[in-house]
């Protein structure tokens, strides 16, 4: 799949483009990721008889696009460093599914299977030496999106003052991804809340407990499929306006 | 009691009546202790001694092993953490915190309003810091968005966030004081601490919580006579921050509960991802506002001090020392303030009302609402629209972060092209440093393990949000 729009292009620049349907059918096919959900008339409103006359306008799911070479910046010698070291390491190719330039980050979408050797990769080796893991966050993209579940690992080097994200998308019914405890012992943490809050499963997880909700609670609070709960509020008069995920939404 | 006198009164610690043969004298010689029994009429009769108080004072020399629930304690402390400590004598072996009785799903409320309003959500995560979860949020916000403020209210965000670093340390300073027995550490911490809020109150309107920094700029500009005040503000503060040398720099006893304790190496500090003053004392000059500069602060002249303590120690030290240099940054941005407008231009954005004081207080300055509800139906929709629908941001993920007085405060945010956001994940360094705990106090006694908390400084508004 050729875009030549983002080549010779500085990161940040059209990379957030998004794709024509046609080409969002292709790159799903291919087992890209989707990080969006698909739009349908103009103004968010539901469950509305439609006024506008735009009711049928669609708008496919945002599709993160895969960057084109070169990335621009240091992101291309990270990349070449990093295919080096997976080499070296006898880390297929394949592991990384999709490489994603937008807003002056970069964005390697991986598979979980070699998650946590890249990791150890990208800690250990000298020409990449990312030896602080920033964060660990789940995404979760809602219930029409397939592997809606993300974990998204930020790193940092310090030595080098570069940040790159890695992002591991999942089934919601087979939500295992292993867990970088090991090589990042900060993220013991982190996985603990992306499980409390989502439901992902880290594999290889010295105790993965609840973190913030308390032990016996049911269900991971922050997906999309989880009500979000609340009162109606009352005003002086006998006003009342619903509780907030009640409340019109034009998102 | 004696075992002699245990022995003569045996008989009358016996139960039930009967037969007086006793097979106790045979067990006797091996355990004098033991409980004895004989059939009886009723059954089987037990006859109970005193326990042997030596050899159980022996056992428990070696097995002297309890565990301790430690809080959740009150807010004015630190907050409702629960340290679950494992105690052989004074020492402790295990210690592990438990945390989340702050939860108040922050995160997930974002989600539920536009960006312009998750503002007022994640400024009260970490609550001693709340212009820098603002300012994070905003630039994460803005980079989605594509748009940088301008340059005036760059300049009043790295005022209001030094401002708030200052009272932010002071807190530190004063409820670790407070922690240890040192009282007037305590007073002497919130009194400035005060001085600071009544200078945030007066600049922003409120003295937390502010919801001042947005998407764009900035609320609205910063009032008349904000430069007097603050040259005021300047002045208090060089005056009274040596009375903190004074007190406790020196002090014997301050210095005795604080050097080498709570102790974490610069491996240590990286693998556990800690991040902030703990870093710095390990010996690390990484600081944000130095190695990747926002909001202009490579225009700034200022120090990073560090250690190679690594003790709760050199924690206090240097956070007296990033106050200095915090009141330096502010002094700086009091020249660099030029007139000019504190948010951007474009009117999908910015937020419409013009806010002047009446009356009644600060409300929607008068001549707009004449020109929205009087004049022009355009501007009327225009407002209508921004202010319940909000402005749509592009979809994708950023990352953004800040250097926050507890360390790398990042924002992950994720836009799937909507007014409202995906996800809001905040990367809150008191939840990652907060991890440390157990490195920095098992193996040393109960007494660091508070002083070793109080040197990480959490927040549990930020841990849990």
């Amino acid at each position: 799949m050729t875009t030549d729009k983002n080549n010779g292009l500085a990161p940040g620049q059209a990379s957030s483009a998004e794709m024509s349907s046609a080409r969002q059918d292709e790159h799903e096919a291919h087992g890209g990721v989707v990080a969006g959900r698909a739009r349908q008339g103009m103004f968010g409103v539901r469950g509305s008889g439609d006024t506008s006359g735009y009711g049928g306008l669609t708008l496919p799911a945002y599709v993160p696009a895969p960057a084109q070479r070169p990335y621009g910046g240091w992101f291309d010698e990270v990349s070449d460093e990093l295919l080096a070291a997976m080499r070296e390491r006898g880390i297929p190719v394949e592991a990384i599914q999709q490489v994603t330039v937008d807003r002056g980050e970069i964005t390697y979408y991986v598979r979980r299977e070699h998650l946590l050797a890249l990791c150890r990769t990208l800690r250990d080796d000298p020409a990449l030496r990312f030896e602080l893991c920033s964060s660990v966050s789940g995404v979760d993209y809602g219930t029409e999106v397939a592997q809606r579940l993300h974990a998204v690992y930020h790193l940092t080097s310090m030595t080098y003052r570069r940040r790159i994200r890695l992002e591991v998308a999942v089934d919601v019914d087979d939500a295992h991804i292993p867990s970088v405890v090991e090589v990042y012992p900060t993220a013991d943490w982190q996985e603990r809340e992306a499980w409390d809050m989502f439901g992902i499963i880290f594999d290889g997880h010295p105790a993965l407990t609840r973190i913030l909700m308390p032990d016996d609670w049911d269900g991971h609070p922050q997906r999309k499929d989880y009500p979000l709960g609340g009162i109606p509020v009352e005003y002086k008069g006998g006003a009342e306006i619903p509780p907030p995920d009640q409340r019109r939404a034009y998102s | 009691m004696t075992r002699r006198q245990q022995g003569n009164t045996e008989p009358a610690h016996t139960v039930g009546s009967g037969t007086a043969d006793t097979v106790s004298d045979a067990t006797n010689s091996a355990d004098p202790y033991a409980a004895t029994a004989r059939e009886t009429t009723e059954g089987r009769v037990y006859t109970v001694t005193g326990g042997d108080w030596d050899s159980l004072i022996e056992d428990w020399k070696h097995d002297e092993r309890i565990v301790v629930n430690m809080g959740p304690q009150h807010p004015s402390t630190h907050g409702v953490l629960r340290l679950v400590l494992e105690l052989e004598g004074e020492v402790v072996t295990q210690a592990r915190s438990v945390i989340g009785y702050l939860h108040t799903g922050i995160e997930k409320n974002c989600e539920y309003r536009t960006w312009t309003q998750g503002v007022t959500f994640v400024t009260r995560a970490d609550y001693l810091a709340p212009l820098f979860n603002e300012a994070a949020y905003c630039l994460a916000t803005e980079k989605l968005l594509g748009i940088t403020a301008p340059r005036r209210a760059q300049v009043i965000r790295v005022l209001l966030m030094e401002l708030n670093r200052c009272s932010s340390h002071l807190v530190a300073i004063a409820t670790g004081g407070m922690e240890l027995g040192a009282l007037t550490g305590m007073t002497a911490g919130f009194r400035e601490r005060e001085e600071v809020l009544h200078l945030l109150e007066f600049l922003t309107g409120l003295r937390m919580n502010h919801a001042f920094i947005r998407p764009g700029g900035v609320a609205q500009d910063l009032p008349e006579g904000y430069h007097t005040k603050i040259r005021d503000f300047l002045k208090v503060m060089d005056s009274r921050l040596p009375d903190y040398d004074k007190l406790l720099t020196g002090q014997p006893i301050w210095k005795q509960r604080l050097q080498n304790v709570g102790y974490l190496p610069l491996d240590g500090c990286l693998q556990l991802g800690v991040t902030g003053p703990i870093l710095r004392c390990a010996g690390l000059e990484w600081d944000l506002r130095k190695v990747e500069p926002y909001c202009g602060y490579e225009e700034y002249d200022f120090e990073v001090p560090t250690s190679t303590d690594a003790d709760c120690y050199a924690r206090y030290l240097l956070r007296v020392e990033e106050i200095h240099q915090s009141l330096k940054i502010v002094a700086q941005c009091l020249d660099k303030l030029e007139p000019g407008p504190v948010m951007v231009e474009d009117p999908k954005v910015a937020w419409p009302a013009k806010l002047s004081i009446g009356n009644d207080g600060l409300g929607n300055s008068l001549e707009y609402v004449r020109k929205i509800m009087g004049q022009s139906m355009e501007s009327l929709i225009h407002h209508f629209k921004l202010v319940t629908e909000g402005f749509a941001v592009p979809p994708g993920q950023v990352y953004s972060s800040v250097e926050s007085p507890r360390g790398e405060l990042g924002y992950h945010l994720v836009s799937d092209g909507g007014t409202r956001p995906m996800r809001v994940h905040i990367r809150d360094p008191s939840f990652i440093n907060l991890q440390s705990m157990p490195a920095m106090s098992e193996g040393g006694l109960v007494a660091d393990v508070i002083a070793a908390v109080a040197s990480i400084d959490p927040v549990m508004g930020g841990v849990d949000r």
